[in-house]
């Protein structure tokens, strides 16, 4: 073979990036011809007709050709000048200032949640400070809380859960149920709640403990689906489709948020507002998200926690060392469960109305992407893939300005789920594991290094 | 008897969509080990270009013979879907070949997700209902005013299924792509030493686990007469259990998998209740990963120490 | 029968389908000495670990290990005609190993194990190795958890003492300055020790490393002798080794029983194996009537 002269190497680069590019429109014109090219509507008699759409087919066209040779043209090349280019030093001082930041990340970060609700008020006012605690705020806290539940199943103890919206479901309906029926309170219901969770987590690991890999996956998934389905045809107990409404809102020490006399409201005197449960149910999400990630963070200290990570780095070895595993697996489905019934738990109490909608498979889907993407195992990659995943698909929502640009038909809510999906898998080429693959020991004897992802090992369960 | 005879019947078709969608979650699981969980979802797409075929082939074109237009739907559907299958695979899995063993799984949920609402976002939420075709039927038996009937539908589905199965059985038997997959389902690094072009191989599985599974959403469509964007996951977990069942990456055990989900799905539903049908299948699934992993025709996997 | 035995390990047979791996093998290890059992690959050395480490679960013959005093022997067979796994004696139980399941051999028999492929837990620090080894203990003084979870000062004691522990089989093993590196970037020699180290941190009373000197250049072959000598005469932990290369059988073991598809063919000191015709002839792999032949022909 002759090595390419240095002359002649960019133009075939040229004619070769063309050809893709060509490819790349042929392709997207044949995919796209049926889906966007025709659009299947109804018309006057309830037939179907199609319409066509041959702007909307070559725009689509049109761009795929230029990513392409975006792709082929400047990605590739950049990318292959950076690694050549190999700056000496580089990783180091990258490590260093990773390392900067981490210390001071956590801190920072703690202080703005706490803070949060005060800094929304004075950025809106009393106005549209409801909107943004509830939306963003309570709303990622609960996948923050969700995808720290997880993580210790799947993070920790290596084992992939499909099905984790089961433990979410039962967690909500315990507590609207119990509330409900017997009028307890909402202190009472969440322990209670979180234990029936942990008690169905070991009801259901127990079949799977056999099982590794993505057939544990499937199992847990199906798992997950039975529970919903049973939640809807088993409507004397659930109601069904209809879900369950009224449910008891949390008290503030046994004051009601509402405008009666006795109401939080009338009781401080203030002026009445729905702003005080928001506030409210923002520092009970907080407390409960903080309460997960301290327990979890003294877990992996302990010897539990020590063997999930143990059995996720290697199952046989650890019964080689005298390590139960099969209790090791079901304190983790247990552990995980009862943060997952706990986050339900306050979720039914959040919305007052709970309905098997709210418990798809799309939620398992959504809560295992936080862990994956965030780095299994760190919780403070987790907490990140939450704020980005679900703080994004709630951005779409304020979107109403790009009504001005792609016309009044223009719903950007509509995009929320497809962009998600997209950047799952756009996430996972970038850093298939995750923004945060390092470790942080668990004990050290002289000074505590992060472990480099290449070691880390991901788990057979 | 009768009505037994009756959801035979009904089973084994509904059973011949999920074989057909099956064999593309075993061949792909076969060779690289992944759960295609975007698989459902490209059988639901299929539904759909079938679907925006037929209402061409009708409408526009006027073509009045149903068995020549499903024809051309049938070949149009296989063409696009593998097509769509192609690129996703080459999009979003084969950069992730031989990385972290959640990275791929994650990638197909993603792109599940993606696919899903896409069609939502391209075809509309509603419901699509086509006027229903071939409604024409063959009573087998009858006894007591009830009749036991086998519709043209199903006569077409079945004829399409099969034949369909025999072409493919003669691919991955006889042809060398057939060796060529076998090889790389043992072991990759050596299949490609003995100059088995390994990617361009998986990208043949996926193409062909997509060609049939267009197969089966054109037929999901004429069945059932209506699709909606949201029709890819139940059937797609259906298929994934019967390839499971059937012992996955086990061609034939996809196929009397399908046959057997089909099956327990119209009994169930005859004889106990039809709210629970879901709810068996998925049983069905939890139990035989429970008590026979390795699936009706798939070889146990021993744990070497 | 040898009264001071460790382990007794008795008609043992263990079929995969119809691949017979062992065929009724009986052999036993003394306490405080170091047992070896070799033989040429596929001879069955694994899967007898294996059967006595509860990884598999013999097809015929019954395994049993003593933890008491010699007299306690004389209750296996009553032992093995109840349906029970272990019977108390004075200063310790009897267990029938082949009726455990894998975590309990280690857990209450105190049989430790390592494997022929080395099972580190490779992203996990050389220290928490150690101290996932120690789980059992850890667990009692953590109260299962819930004295940890509230961090009364019982359970850091006892992390500690786990931690001090850890770091003096760190300096025996010579990798006290990498404790705190993670498992998988240690250098192959390394990492057997680390895993016969990960080993007796569970207090065994036996010790079964599986080719522990495999893949090891001679100086470090050297060390791991030395390793296992002090093993042998500082702790109570007796010790069987599979090993494959003759040479460092014979510089450690004080007994050795040799296998060939699955059969015992010699028992004895090293002296007496040595020089046993069959052993040559297994290993060279010829008929025993030709060994003398072979041998000169090579210069044995
Ligand atoms: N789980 C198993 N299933 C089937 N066959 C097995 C199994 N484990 C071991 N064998 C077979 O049993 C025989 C003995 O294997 P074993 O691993 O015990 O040999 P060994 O003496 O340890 O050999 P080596 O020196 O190569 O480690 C081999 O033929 C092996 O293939
Ligand atoms: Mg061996």
């Amino acid at each position: 073979m002759t090595a390419p002269s240095p002359a002649s190497e960019p133009r075939t680069d040229v004619a070769r990036a063309l050809k893709h590019a060509a490819i790349a429109g042929l392709v997207s014109f044949g995919m796209l011809l049926p889906l966007i090219g025709f659009r299947t509507i109804q018309d006057m008699r309830n037939e179907l007709v199609l319409e066509t759409r041959p702007l909307l087919l070559a725009s689509f066209v049109l761009l795929t050709i230029a990513g392409s040779l975006l792709v082929s043209l400047v990605l590739v090349p950049w990318k292959q000048r950076r690694a050549a280019a190999h700056i000496p030093g580089e990783s180091v001082r990258r490590a260093h200032w990773r390392a900067h930041v981490a210390k001071w990340l956590v801190p920072f970060a703690l202080g703005f949640v706490v803070l949060y609700p005060v800094i929304v008020l004075l950025g809106t006012g009393f106005g549209g400070a409801v909107k943004w605690i509830d939306n963003f705020g309570i709303q990622i806290l609960i996948y923050v809380m969700l995808g720290w539940g997880l993580n210790i199943v799947v993070g920790l103890a290596g084992l992939l859960d499909l099905g984790y919206v089961a433990f979410y479901a039962v967690g909500a309906y315990s507590y609207a149920l119990l509330a409900k029926e017997f009028g307890l309170s909402f202190w009472i219901l969440l322990p209670l709640a979180g234990t029936l969770s942990a008690f169905w987590g070991i009801l259901l690991g127990f079949p799977v403990l056999r099982l590794r890999g993505d057939y544990l996956a499937i199992v847990t998934l199906a798992f997950g689906e039975i529970i919903r389905l049973i939640l809807i045809n088993w409507v004397d107990f659930t109601g069904g489709y209809a879900g369950v409404s009224g449910i008891p809102r949390p008290t503030f020490f046994g004051i009601p948020f509402n405008a009666n006399d006795d109401g939080f409201a009338a009781v401080f005197g203030l002026e009445f507002t729905p702003l005080y449960r928001t506030i409210f149910l923002y520092y009970v999400i907080l407390g409960l998200a903080l309460l997960t990630a301290f327990v979890t963070v003294r877990l992996r200290r302990l010897p539990v926690g020590r063997a999930w990570e143990a059995l996720r780095e290697d199952e046989i070895a650890c019964r080689s060392l005298g390590l139960n595993t099969t209790n090791t697996k079901l304190t983790a489905f247990a552990m995980g469960a009862m943060f997952g019934g706990f986050a339900g738990s306050f979720f039914a109490a959040r919305q007052g109305f709970i309905s098997p909608e709210s418990f798809t498979f799309m939620e398992s889907a959504i809560i295992l992407a936080i862990v994956v993407l965030g780095g299994m195992g760190s919780m403070i990659g987790v907490a990140i893939a939450a704020v980005a995943m679900i703080g994004g698909t709630e951005i779409m929502r304020e979107l109403e300005f790009l009504k001005l640009i792609f016309g009044q038909d223009f719903e950007p809510t509509q995009y929320r789920m497809l962009l998600f999906g997209l950047a799952m898998v756009l996430i996972m080429i970038w850093k298939p594991r995750g923004l945060i693959s390092t470790r942080e020991p668990s004990a050290f004897l002289k000074e505590r290094k992060t472990v480099a992802a290449t070691f880390v090992e991901e788990g057979r369960g | 008897m009768e009505v037994f005879v009756q959801q035979l019947i009904n089973g084994i078709t509904l059973g011949s969509i999920y074989g057909l969608i099956a064999i593309g979650y075993t061949m792909v699981f076969g060779i690289i080990g992944m759960v295609n969980f975007a698989h459902g979802d490209v059988f639901m797409v299929s539904s759909f270009i079938a679907l925006v075929a037929a209402l061409v082939l009708t409408t526009w074109l006027g073509i009045s013979s149903v068995f020549l237009s499903l024809f051309i739907v049938l070949i149009v559907g296989m063409l696009l879907t593998s097509l769509v299958s192609w690129t996703i695979e080459r999009l979003a899995y084969r950069p992730l070949r031989g990385s972290f063993r959640l990275a791929p799984l994650i990638s197909a949920i993603g792109m599940s997700i993606f696919l899903m609402n896409f069609v939502q976002v391209a075809q509309g939420p509603r419901n699509k209902a086509v006027p229903p075709m071939l409604q024409q039927v063959i009573v087998v038996m009858e006894r007591d005013g009830y009749e036991v009937t086998v519709s043209y539908r199903q006569l077409v589905i079945w004829a399409v299924t099969a034949f369909l199965l025999l072409a493919f059985w003669y691919v991955v038997s006889k042809t060398s792509l057939g060796r060529a997959q076998r090889a790389c389902e043992q072991d990759q690094k050596m299949a490609s030493l003995t100059g088995v072009d390994v990617d361009q191989t998986i990208s043949i599985t996926f193409v062909i686990g997509a060609a049939l599974a267009a197969v089966a959403g054109t037929m999901y469509l004429m069945y059932y007469g209506v699709v909606s964007f949201s029709d890819g996951f139940v059937p797609g977990i259906k298929a994934f259990t019967a390839a499971v069942l059937g012992g996955i990456g086990s061609i034939p055990g996809a196929v009397i998998g399908g046959l057997l989900i089909g099956l327990i799905e119209t009994m169930w539903s005859a004889y106990f209740s039809i709210d629970y049908k879901d709810v068996a299948a998925f049983s069905v699934l939890v139990i035989t990963l429970i008590f026979l992993p390795q699936g009706i025709l798939g070889r146990p996997e021993v744990e070497k120490v | 029968m040898i009264p001071d035995a460790i382990l007794r390990v008795e008609h043992l047979t263990m079929r995969f389908g119809g691949l017979v791996a062992v065929h009724d093998l009986s052999f036993a290890a003394r306490r405080g000495e170091i047992t070896a059992l070799i033989g040429p690959n596929g001879a069955g050395k694994t899967t007898v670990f294996n059967c006595i480490t509860g990884f598999y679960k013999p097809t015929e013959g019954r395994i049993a290990l003593n933890r008491g005093g010699p007299s306690l022997w004389n209750e296996l067979d009553a032992l093995t005609a109840s349906s029970v796994r272990s019977r108390k004696g004075p200063g310790g139980s009897l267990y029938l190993l082949e009726r455990m399941s894998d975590y309990l051999v280690t857990m209450d028999a105190r049989v430790a194990r390592t494997f022929q492929n080395i099972r580190l837990f490779r992203g996990m620090t050389v220290l928490e190795n150690l101290l996932v080894a120690q789980h059992n203990k850890l667990m009692i003084a953590s109260g299962f958890t819930l004295f940890g979870i509230l961090g009364l000062p019982v359970y850091a004691r006892a992390e500690s003492a786990a931690i001090e522990r850890a770091a003096a089989w760190l300096e025996k093993i010579g990798l006290i300055d990498r404790a705190d590196d993670p498992a998988g970037d240690l250098p192959y020699g390394a990492q057997r020790r680390l895993e016969i180290a990960r080993a007796m941190c569970t207090d065994p009373v036996l010790l079964c490393l599986d080719e522990p000197a495999a893949g090891l250049n001679p100086r470090e072959s050297t060390e791991l002798n030395e390793l296992l000598l002090s093993i042998r005469d500082e702790t109570d932990t007796s010790v069987l080794l599979i090993e494959h290369d003759m040479s460092v059988v014979m510089q450690i073991s004080d007994h050795v029983v040799v296998l060939d598809y699955g059969v015992k063919i010699s028992d004895g000191s090293r002296e007496d194996v040595r020089n046993d015709p069959k052993v040559i002839a297994a290993y060279l792999g010829v008929e025993e009537d030709e060994v003398e032949a072979v041998a000169s022909e090579v210069g044995l």
